[in-house]
Order: structure tokens, then C-alpha cells, then sequence
């Protein structure tokens, strides 16, 4: 084709130039579908229960990716700082994934456990009073606001169509079961969202006060699962080397 | 301007827009087009070594040999292997710690083999305790315990001084340490009414020499010692605590939970110890670490706890 055909056909120039420009991309990422390990094989990987999820798009509406990443690097000093690295397998539940590129704050991707819940609930609330050289501003509202779950079972539906497995008949669940076993799948059964939801707001109290059910138990509860699905202590310490 | 055109001697594109503006066809500087050529050498150079090129399900992995890495790999059991993968950043990840390993292995293996005490008595096994304990405990600990061990009133208990909940011992703060803490008093705002929840806060106030009210404080050491409200059972008939369950020493001038020494009058002191005690409490949760930190870390952190923080007994 001529060059000065293209330059004088807006539709054709577009589609070329995407064409031009999307091929780096394809080269880089479409193999990664094909490739057998890049997803690690490893145990313990779930979906979010309910309050975990509502937890998950509390993070994502207060930006908190903005300022933590949630991707510790294979690099030594990572290693010591927050523990293993990241395994794409941690995050295959994730749509979209919480990774994230900006380190204003530290990396919250084995944040869970590390903190009571005590610690989070405050420290969200007035981070300074725990951290005195800390510049991440107050979230106070979080134990003040009542957590709206109304949506909840469409907010799972929508992942499912993403292909995370949560369940909405009797043989999807038994699949879960076989699968995450059965107090997990228990969890990922969407007609039972509601119930589940507020039984684990009661069971955890993650924002330690019984009586409110609040965005804070969400947060807390989605902040006090990362990097905990997975027990590297079953694994030999080079395990996870063989899939790169 | 037609004037100028004429002048020029370079090739154009051929196009030509608006009459007589056309498009230059300079070449590229000649350094600009052998740079662009280097790179292509380079790719092909970094196939060899690197893996590059995705092949199914799988990808080529560079010339086996060529650029392999070689580390120890501890197994679940413990055992070690030497192994040589291509190259690849998990696996460089390994040579790196592996190095870290090696060069903390003459400290760690004595700090791992020797006694608490025998430990503490080395000074120079206590210089490495110093600088490896300080960084870990400044990643684990500070955020709640504060980043001299002063603790935090109400949240986290203070590590420098004498008095420990749990215990001051070396197997005390490792078992604190290894299984965290979860520290908990029962509310009591059904059980005594306002008169009496006033009575054995003024006798709690008196145990530590606190300002409180002689009379009140009489009827509630009856009920401190009572049945009914039962304290002595957790705090202990002497009030003195019980470290196996981290039940507070009522006799000394230590407040974790009720900010005695920050009310500034009197009733303000009753008020913050009736408080608890209307209430009850339920956060003082110290996290497991034994899911985080190794043995030896764990064994580190307690040395360093008690012999540099200065608070063992």
C-alpha cells in the first residue's frame, strides 16, 4: 500500500498504527495464557468471602492502591522487609488484580496478621497516633459509616462472569467443596451472601465494636487476609523457582 | 520562500502539499543507523543466555550452561540440596539469600545452639543481637510497641521497664513472641451496679497508693474479694496479677489499659479505671509470629527484647 493512501485515510492510519503499537504487547502477554507456569501450582488460593470482597472495593474506592502496592519483588531486601514474593497464583481471584506501581506507602502484600485488628481499626482511624512519621491521611469514617452490603450478591455475579467460581446452584457448590472445602465454598455460595457477610462481621469483629457492622470490619477483614492463603512453610524454600 | 526551495538537493517523500510544501527525505546519521543495528546484535546475543522466546507452552531458557545459576535449597524437612537452573530471578533470588545466609550463619548457628544466658553474656554474639534485633524489631514491633519499646498507653505495653504481663524471662517473652497474646477482662456492667463499680475502683486506686476514697475503697476490697465479682480470681487475692494469663499487677504505678497517670484529677482517675471496668476489655491482641519469623529470629528478638531493651527480669 501506498504511504500516501494511509496518510490520507483517517480509518486506515488508526487501524494500522494500532495494529503497529499493539503488537509488543501481544508478543509479551498472549504467550503468558499458553506458558503452563506462570500461574504457580499451589494450595490454599480461595476467592473472597463476601465481607472480604466488600473489604476489597472499600480499598479500591478510598485509593489505597495509590499509595501500596500489593507485589513484593524477588529482590533481597524485599524479602527481608515484607517476606515472600509475590506469587501470580496469590492474585488469580483478583479482578482487577491490586499490584499496583506506586510505593508512597509499604507494600500491604503479607500485611495480613501482622497487626491485630485493633491495630488496623486505629491506625486507619488516626495513623499517626500509632506511627508518628506517617503521612497517610486519617480515614475516620470508615468506623462511623454502616456497611452497605445490599449489592452484595450482584458484586460477586459480576465476578463470576470474570470466572472467579463463586456459586449460585447446587452442583457449582459441590464443585467448591471438592475444591476449597466446605466452609470456604460455604462462603462463595451467592444466594447465602447476606447471612455469610454478617456472620463473619460478628465472628471477627475486625473494627472491635460488636455492635456496629461497618466499612471498617470490611477493610479490616480484606487487609487481614493478604498474603495469608498461602503456607510457604509447606513448601521447600526453592519451590516456587522452578515455575520461572 | 519559492526562491529557497529551489536550493534544496535532498531527496523527497514525493509528497506535496499545498503547491510547494514538500517532504524532506534526509538519511539517518550514520552513528543514529549502526546503533540501531547494535541492538539487533544484542538481541541475539541475549537469547543465548536469557530466556526470551515463548515456544507453546513453554520457552527457551537460553543455551543450557551457558549462563546457569547454582544455590541451596532447604527442603521442608531441612535437608539441603545444591541445584543449577537457567537463569532466572527467583533462582538469583536464592544465591542472594543463600549469601546473606552464609555470612550471618557463624552468629546465628551460636545465637541458635547457646543458652538464653550464655547468649547474653557474649559481647560480641550481643553485637550482632543488637544490629539484627534492632532492624527486626523496628519491621515487626515498633508499629505497635513504639520505636524505642516505650509502648503506648491503652494499646501496647512498654518494654523497657521491669514489670511484664506475661513474664520478663527469656521463656516468657519467647512464647510471647512465637504464639502472640491475647489479653481480654470481662465486663462487669451487668454484674455490679454503679455504687459498686465506684467501691472497687477506689479499692483498685488504693492498692497503688492512688488518690481514692478511704471509705469506698473498704467495701471494695469486700467485693474485689467477693464471689460476686470474683477479681481475685484472675488479679490474684494480693491483687498482684498472674502472669499466666497476663492478669495486670494492681499493687504497682504501671497503667496499660486505664490512663490513670495521664487523668489529671482524682475523678477522673476513678472514672478511667471504672470505665474499664463497666466495660471490660478486649484488645490487647499481640499478633502470632511464629508464621512469620524463623526459630532463630524469634530467639534473636527475645535476647534483644530483654538484654537491649533493657526491661529483663
Amino acid at each position: 500500500m501506498k504511504h500516501d493512501k494511509i496518510e490520507r485515510n483517517v480509518g486506515i492510519l488508526i487501524i494500522l498504527t494500532m495494529l503497529a503499537i499493539s503488537a509488543g504487547g501481544l508478543v509479551e502477554i498472549v504467550p503468558l495464557f499458553f506458558i503452563k507456569e506462570t500461574v504457580e501450582k499451589v494450595d490454599g488460593v480461595r476467592p473472597y468471602s463476601p465481607l472480604e470482597l466488600r473489604g476489597r472495593d472499600i480499598y479500591i474506592r478510598e485509593g489505597c492502591y495509590l499509595c501500596h502496592s500489593q507485589m513484593i519483588r524477588p529482590f533481597r531486601d524485599e524479602a527481608l522487609r515484607y517476606g515472600h514474593y509475590s506469587l501470580a497464583a496469590e492474585s488469580k481471584y483478583d479482578h482487577p488484580f491490586q499490584w499496583g506501581s506506586k510505593r508512597t506507602g509499604p507494600d500491604l502484600a503479607r500485611v495480613g496478621g501482622k497487626y491485630s485488628n485493633d491495630w488496623q481499626t486505629q491506625h486507619l482511624t488516626a495513623p499517626r497516633s500509632l506511627v508518628p512519621q506517617s503521612i497517610m491521611p486519617n480515614y475516620p469514617w470508615l468506623s462511623k459509616t454502616d456497611l452497605d452490603y445490599s449489592d452484595i450478591q450482584g458484586r460477586m455475579k459480576a465476578l463470576r462472569v470474570t470466572g472467579v467460581p463463586y456459586s449460585t446452584s447446587k452442583a457449582e457448590f459441590d464443585k467448591n467443596v471438592k475444591e476449597f472445602g466446605e466452609e470456604t465454598a460455604k462462603n462463595l455460595h451467592i444466594p447465602d451472601a447476606e447471612k455469610n457477610l454478617i456472620a463473619q462481621a460478628q465472628a471477627g469483629n475486625y473494627d472491635t465494636n460488636p455492635d456496629k457492622l461497618t466499612e471498617m470490619d470490611a477493610l479490616v477483614s480484606y487487609l487481614q487476609l493478604l498474603g495469608t492463603m498461602v503456607d510457604f512453610r509447606k513448601y521447600d524454600d526453592d519451590y516456587f523457582a522452578k515455575f520461572r | 520562500m519559492s526562491q529557497d526551495n529551489k536550493k534544496v538537493t535532498v531527496e523527497t517523500t514525493g509528497h506535496v502539499w499545498d503547491d510547494d510544501l514538500q517532504e524532506l527525505n534526509n538519511p539517518l546519521p550514520r552513528w543514529w543507523i549502526w546503533g540501531f543495528y547494535i541492538t539487533f546484535g544484542f538481541a541475539l546475543v541475549y537469547w543465548l543466555f536469557y530466556p526470551a522466546w515463548p515456544i507453546g507452552n513453554t520457552y527457551t531458557k537460553g543455551i543450557p550452561g551457558l549462563n546457569n545459576v547454582t544455590y541451596v535449597a532447604t527442603k521442608v524437612d531441612g535437608t539441603q540440596e545444591t541445584k543449577t537452573t537457567h537463569w532466572n530471578m527467583r533462582s538469583k533470588l536464592m544465591v542472594e539469600m543463600n549469601d546473606l545466609q552464609a555470612e550471618q550463619k557463624p552468629y546465628v548457628d551460636k545465637v541458635a545452639s547457646k543458652s538464653f544466658e550464655d547468649v547474653a553474656k557474649d559481647p560480641e554474639l550481643m553485637q550482632f543481637v543488637n544490629s539484627a534485633g534492632k532492624t527486626l524489631f523496628a519491621t515487626n514491633c515498633v508499629p505497635c510497641h513504639q520505636a524505642g519499646g516505650q509502648g503506648k498507653v491503652k494499646f501496647a505495653p512498654n518494654l523497657t521497664d521491669d514489670y511484664w504481663q506475661y513474664g520478663g524471662t527469656y521463656e516468657n517473652i519467647q512464647t510471647t513472641i512465637v504464639g502472640g497474646r491475647h489479653g481480654v477482662m470481662p465486663a462487669f456492667k451487668t454484674i455490679l451496679n454503679d455504687a459498686e463499680l465506684t467501691q472497687v475502683s477506689n479499692y483498685v486506686l488504693s492498692l497503688s497508693g492512688e488518690p481514692h476514697n478511704a471509705d469506698a475503697a473498704k467495701l471494695g476490697d469486700a467485693i474485689f474479694h467477693g464471689d460476686k465479682a470474683g477479681c481475685y480470681a484472675c488479679h490474684g487475692v494480693d491483687a498482684k496479677g498472674n502472669i499466666a494469663i497476663g492478669s495486670a499487677n494492681l499493687t504497682d504505678k504501671v497503667w496499660l489499659w486505664p490512663d490513670v497517670l495521664g487523668a489529671k484529677t482524682p475523678e477522673a482517675k476513678l472514672n478511667e479505671v471504672k470505665t474499664l471496668i463497666y466495660g471490660g476489655m478486649d484488645k490487647g491482641v499481640m499478633p502470632v509470629w511464629e508464621t512469620r519469623l524463623k526459630p532463630e529470629q524469634i530467639k534473636l528478638l527475645t535476647v534483644y527484647v530483654h538484654d537491649s531493651l533493657g526491661g529483663g527480669k
